[in-house]
């Protein structure tokens, strides 16, 4: 195994979700397409302790986990809010605000 | 038997202001959620003490690391230097701002009363760690703390759909530049083989890099991640629907806290870490610096909503604060941080100001509600005005004198295109805030607007204190220059 057939993974795991992230309308969806971005991160920081043969980079991996989860939290209960008071999680039609 | 654990070095004396932050605001949802009745002025008084405890706290500590140097602990993640005390001095009268604004908002608005100030003394904390980061991993965590809380505080206003669509905007941009932050930091990681930032700066310092495209990759999309963070163009679009839609007493929070530690943060990896690449990076961030300032500076002068323009605002002082970092001086730095400091009180008087004017509801922020201003509140007028001028960079004004900070540690870099566009735009800008003064004193009050009744009082404390502070940096702007001089950020190695 090369460190590059890692690299092309997670660049291409990362390619996905950043289109993920600007091509869906639906909020669930926008999330998991930024969940792809930071399984994308970990794949690298392993990729590169395991080559480099260092923990710092899956102790990373740990802590971006952990970060992801708590940002999930926090993600779903605005779409949870949002969707109570206007039956949609559509973000095309978060729009009352124009300037 | 059981085998001695080594534990690395921890320097307490410098965790206090973190530490008391994040106690502070564990104990106060605690009690709060153990006694049924707290009384109202309990939580907002508590976090301003905790603020104004760090704030006196942070006095020994300078002179300490004046006397003894930078020091950097917890196997060198952690880092106290002056900078990082100038910075946590800015988060905390930041929290003591939003704590004193909130008093009266929260009653007003009929919200909950703790959550918010548990969520700001979480989110201060975040702000300390970021300020003292010595490694990626430690920098990224203090972020997300930051973030997350803040994201709930945008969330805040339980009645206003527009504090959810706004909270839901800076919670997906958020989490997509925190992402694209990780994947340059893991990029930086892989380039480099570490994570701390002394042995990255020296790695590169002492190697010379056959191959540096996965470096400059990872640079790039650091800047990205943080300039979504610091809200600079192109990555600014949040900023104004952001600002509109959060409960006000939060934005002054997020222009003036968020902000100083997402440029702590942005000179700590670029100007420190990354220092040997200047050459590389220096160019992009000219650029974006000037389109920030021009960017900000014209759009801001269309908006009709004074919470809009004030975040437009906030976007061409963003692009200022980088005019001096792109020097990657000494003297860019000092000047970045004096900027930072007579900014946060320019901004937590404004957003002080505008909470009082928006009346039940946080509604009203056209320009109409300040018609008249000054005839029907001619104190509170007065009090913006100078804050106004404070923003426009008039002289006589701290606003002044930090621009001109700014502004000279570009020319001394050699940028004077950069200069010349700043200024350009300062002179746009300025624009804006006259029209504000127009309204508030030349136009007539629009028939059908209620005369408002008392100023409360924590608003007013805000905005008064920070307008006498603008006005005293801008007459006597030495002891300012002064710390911000002394407060060179340095990296020190574990």
């Amino acid at each position: 195994m090369y460190l590059n057939q890692f690299l092309l993974l997670s660049a291409a795991l990362f390619a996905i979700g950043v289109y993920g992230v600007l091509a869906r309308r639906n909020g669930v969806l926008v999330l998991m397409s930024i969940e792809l971005i930071l399984n994308a991160v970990n794949i690298n920081l392993v990729a590169f302790a395991a080559f480099g043969n260092q923990l710092a980079g899956e102790v990373f991996a740990l802590f971006v986990i952990a970060v992801a989860a708590a940002e999930v939290g926090v993600g779903l209960a605005m779409i949870l809010l949002l969707y109570r008071n206007r039956k949609s999680i559509d973000l095309t039609q978060i729009d009352l605000m124009r300037g | 038997m059981i085998a001695a654990l080594t534990t690395p070095y921890v320097a307490w004396w410098a965790l206090v202001p973190l530490i008391t932050f994040a106690v502070a605001g564990f104990l106060l949802l605690t009690v709060a959620s153990l006694v049924r009745r707290l009384p109202a002025v309990l939580a907002p008084a508590w976090t301003a003490v905790a603020g104004l405890g760090v704030l006196l706290y942070l006095v020994p500590m300078w002179s300490r690391v004046g006397r003894d140097g930078a020091d950097s602990f917890l196997a060198g993640t952690v880092g106290v230097d002056r900078s990082s005390i100038f910075v946590t001095g800015i988060l905390a009268v930041a929290v003591i701002a939003a704590a004193l604004i909130s008093r009266d908002y929260l009653p007003r608005e009929d919200l909950p009363g703790v959550e918010l100030y548990v969520l700001l003394l979480m989110s201060a904390a975040g702000g300390v760690v970021m300020a003292s980061a010595n490694d990626l991993i430690v920098l990224f965590l203090g972020l997300e703390i930051l973030s997350i809380a803040v994201y709930v505080l945008a969330a805040l206003h339980l009645r206003r759909i527009e504090s959810q669509e706004a909270a839901l905007k800076y919670f997906l941009l958020g989490a997509f530049s925190s992402a694209f932050l990780l994947y340059g930091i893991a990029l930086v990681y892989g380039a480099t083989g570490s994570t701390n930032m002394v042995r990255i700066s020296a790695f590169l310092a002492q190697n010379v890099l056959v191959d540096d495209a996965m470096l400059l990759a990872g640079l790039g999309l650091l800047l990205v991640g943080l300039g979504f963070k610091v809200a600079v163009v192109p990555f600014h679009a949040w900023t104004p629907d952001v600002y509109q839609g959060a409960p006000t007493p939060v934005v002054a929070w997020m222009a003036a806290g968020v902000k100083a530690a997402g440029f702590a943060a942005l000179m700590r990896v670029f100007v420190l870490t990354l220092g040997t690449y200047v050459s590389d990076w220096r160019p992009a961030f000219q650029v974006i610096a000037a389109a920030t300032v021009l960017a900000g500076a014209v759009v801001a002068v269309v908006q009709t909503d004074v919470k809009r323009m004030l975040a437009y605002s906030s976007i061409v002082h963003a692009g200022f604060i980088l005019v001096g970092l792109q020097a990657a001086t000494d003297r860019g730095n000092s000047s970045v941080l004096a900027y930072l400091a007579v900014y946060a009180f320019l901004t937590v008087g404004s957003f002080a100001v505008v909470t009082v004017v928006s009346g039940t509801g946080d509604a009203s922020h056209g320009l109409d509600a300040y018609r008249g201003m000054g005839r029907r509140h001619p104190a509170l007028a007065g009090v913006f005005t100078v804050l106004l001028l404070g923003q426009a960079g008039i002289p006589f004004t701290g606003g002044f004198v930090v621009k001109l900070g700014v502004l000279a540690a570009a020319v001394d870099g050699g940028a004077y295109w950069l200069a010349g566009v700043a200024m350009l735009a300062a002179a746009v800008a300025a624009f804006v805030y006259l029209r504000l003064l127009v309204a508030m004193y030349l136009e007539e009050v629009p028939s059908g607007t209620e005369t408002s009744g008392a100023v409360p009082l924590g608003a007013l404390v805000v905005a008064v204190a920070s307008a006498v502070i603008v006005l005293v940096v801008g007459l006597v702007p030495g002891p300012l220059l002064d710390l911000a001089r002394d407060a060179v950020p340095v990296l020190v190695a574990g």
